[in-house]
């Protein structure tokens, strides 16, 4: 890396691009949205403006944020909301990961064809599935109603009363989970297949159970795919705001769909700039906390 | 009684015969070596005496228990893997731990062997480090550590050496003798290192695709191998092909061109087109035509120089080249002849093998 000092205009010609692109487009945006976080309605002839602001440094935002318990639960409860579906991801992409990385090379890239393959539909369309599957009248209930009609427990408790399963906060965590699974099964994947199997193998020969070689090797080798895959799935979950708008209830709402509203239906821009990086300091702190969790694993025994 | 058991092991993956219907006895404390070039088989043997494979068909017996489908923690071996597989998340100490920790055995107790393990493969003030701080013949000795504190009734080793250079083999080579004799335990070593098997095994198996070609002891597999394979596999082999055109109780008579007629020692039966194998190191090699043995002229086509021997290579009128080990036993042998010479090789009747061709 030392040739760029000798091939500046080679360096320049690479580089530019990409730098152009993360100044104005991404650190120029983010610093006008911090600005407008410390703004207020502008006042114009003696009334509040609707759609003026001025930028007057004041820290209202950030007081009305963090004051009115409002938000602080609904940050709160994004904050569970994400851990559990994190959690749920890891949980089922474990395996997933694992069965791929341990398949025969025929069947690798079928497989993660097959993990990679929803990333190939939009959003949007994907969401709207989920209500097709979850609604009154959706799959998994008519899925059930046949299991319980095949048992025939319908003539023993009455009629199958089909469940709610969407417009809740279980909605909202199976779509998460299902929209971000690609995430964590692709770090774990490759973590994975990188872990030297003769190290399986060992802990085996050395008289450990399979269930002791996946907890005291397998997992702690693994650690860096496991931390990526976290960090790549809470962090988009709590900022998402689709899947709850359109899985979730009034009351599932997550802190990306109050930000959602201030920029578009309250028209308070300065107010939802100071949630957007209230969520943003979140963030960080998820960060960090992974920082120290990877320090953590280099020195446990 | 032995301690290991192969009986008609066969193993079949998809499309090979890894290994075809292997026999081996190996006895308790013995230091048993598998020999034989890639892909020969022999560390798919090992991995079923572990329990990483499961024979196809036949038997393998450990200490008198069939355990052709036991799973690997249930076992009483224990192995030293190619690549050591030392866990990198764990220190040294750790390491050397981990088998007796996931078996139940007392904090104190697991701490207390594996700092006696690790001081017997001289690593005891290195217990805190981590296997990235260690090098590769240090990483050698936690993974034999962590093997021996077991207490197996066999150590296996796959290819151990194979990752060391030279002068630390050589070093290794006499610290695994020395522990073997120490532990008393049995230790099954495979290699595709023939000074290696032949300088540390009490006996050796050698293997060629998936058949065991000879099992026996170093001298005896060096001074009669029983097949052109072994032979050649095993050293430097001149091989002089022949007819017997007769036996009798001096041996078989053989008609070898350039050679003419001979009569070797040799016990059992053989006819047809057969091969005379004779060691380099046993042949000697003189400017004037020699008076006993087996002799055959030449030229000296080529003369590589190793300070304490030469090899050198001699063309006949026709066939093959012959190759001669010359001792460098005085500061003047290099004299005794160059590149285009015309010299004598001979050698003794009882130094020459008959082998089937």
């Amino acid at each position: 890396m030392e040739s760029y000092r000798k091939n500046q205009r080679v360096f320049w010609v690479l580089a530019g691009p990409g730098s152009f692109w993360l100044l104005f487009f991404f650190l120029i945006p983010l610093g006008i949205v911090w600005i407008l976080s410390f703004g207020e309605k502008a006042v114009i002839d003696g009334k509040i403006s609707i759609t003026e602001t001025e930028i007057t440094w004041t820290l209202a935002n950030y007081v009305r944020a963090l004051a009115d318990p409002v938000y602080l639960v609904i940050i709160w409860k994004s904050i569970w909301i994400s851990v559990l579906a994190t959690t749920l991801c890891l949980v089922i992409a474990y395996p997933v990961a694992f069965v791929i990385a341990f398949a025969t090379p025929r069947w690798r890239p079928w497989l993660l064809l097959a993990v990679i393959l929803p990333f190939w539909i939009n959003l949007l369309i994907r969401t709207y599935a989920l209500i097709a599957v979850f609604r009154i009248r959706g799959y998994v209930n008519f899925t059930l109603e046949w299991i319980y009609d095949t048992l025939w427990l319908n003539r023993l408790f009455g009629p199958f009363e089909p469940l709610e399963l969407l417009y809740n906060d279980f909605a909202v965590v199976a779509g998460l989970v299902y929209v971000f699974m690609p995430f964590m099964v692709l770090p774990l994947f490759a973590s994975i297949e990188r872990l030297d199997r003769s190290m399986l193998e060992a802990s085996l020969d050395l008289g450990a159970s399979q269930l002791a070689t996946l907890l005291r090797v397998t997992v702690p080798l693994t650690m860096p795919g496991i931390i990526s895959g976290l960090i790549l799935v809470f962090i988009p979950c709590l900022g998402s705001f689709l899947t709850a708008d359109l899985l979730g209830g009034t009351n599932a709402t997550m802190i990306g769909n109050v930000i959602e509203r201030q920029f578009k239906a309250a028209n308070d821009w300065p107010f939802g700039a100071a949630l957007s990086f209230l969520l943003m300091y979140v963030t960080f702190g998820a960060l960090a906390l992974r920082a120290l969790l990877s320090r953590d694993v280099g020195t446990r025994i | 009684m032995s301690i290991i058991s192969i009986r008609n092991v066969t193993k079949k993956f998809v499309g090979i015969t890894a290994v075809d219907n292997a026999n081996i006895e190996i006895a308790a404390n013995e230091f048993f070596a598998v020999l034989g070039p890639s892909g020969c088989g022999k560390t798919t043997l090992l991995r079923m005496l572990a329990g990483f494979e499961t024979p196809t068909a036949g038997e393998i017996l450990i200490d008198g228990v069939d355990v052709s489908t036991t799973a690997p923690n249930k076992r009483p071996v224990n192995m030293v893997f190619q690549s050591y597989a030392v866990f990198p998340h764990m220190t040294v100490l750790a390491n050397v731990g981990y088998g007796l920790k996931v078996t139940g055995v007392p904090a104190a107790e697991t701490r207390q062997r594996a700092e006696e393990a690790l001081e017997m493969v001289q690593l005891a003030h290195l217990g805190e480090r981590k296997p990235d701080q260690l090098s590769g013949g240090q990483r050698q000795r936690v993974a034999l550590a962590r093997a021996l504190v077991k207490r197996p009734k066999v150590l296996l080793l796959d290819e151990p050496m194979s990752a060391l250079d030279a002068k630390l083999r050589e070093q290794m080579q006499l610290e695994l003798t020395r522990l073997q004799e120490e532990v008393g335990i049995t230790f099954v070593i495979v290699t595709h290192d023939q000074d290696e098997a032949l300088s540390m095994a009490d006996r050796i198996a050698v293997m060629q695709s998936g058949r065991v070609e000879q099992i026996a002891t170093p001298e005896l597999l060096y001074e009669s191998p029983n097949s052109r394979f072994v032979a050649d596999f095993i050293g430097k082999v001149n091989l002089l092909d022949g007819q017997v055109t007769g036996a009798s109780d001096q041996g078989v008579t053989v008609d070898v061109a350039h050679l003419g007629k001979v009569t070797v020692p040799h016990s059992d039966h053989a006819q047809g087109p057969v091969s005379l194998a004779v060691r380099p190191e046993k042949i000697r090699m003189t400017v004037s035509r020699p008076d006993s043995g087996l002799f055959i002229q030449g030229r000296i086509v080529d003369w590589a120089y190793y300070g304490d021997t030469s090899h050198i290579r001699v063309q006949p009128a026709s066939g093959l080249p012959m190759s001669v080990t010359v001792q460098n036993d005085t500061r003047s042998t290099i004299d005794n002849g160059d590149v285009g010479d015309q010299v004598w090789l001979s050698w003794q009747a009882e130094d020459t093998l008959v082998l089937d061709r």
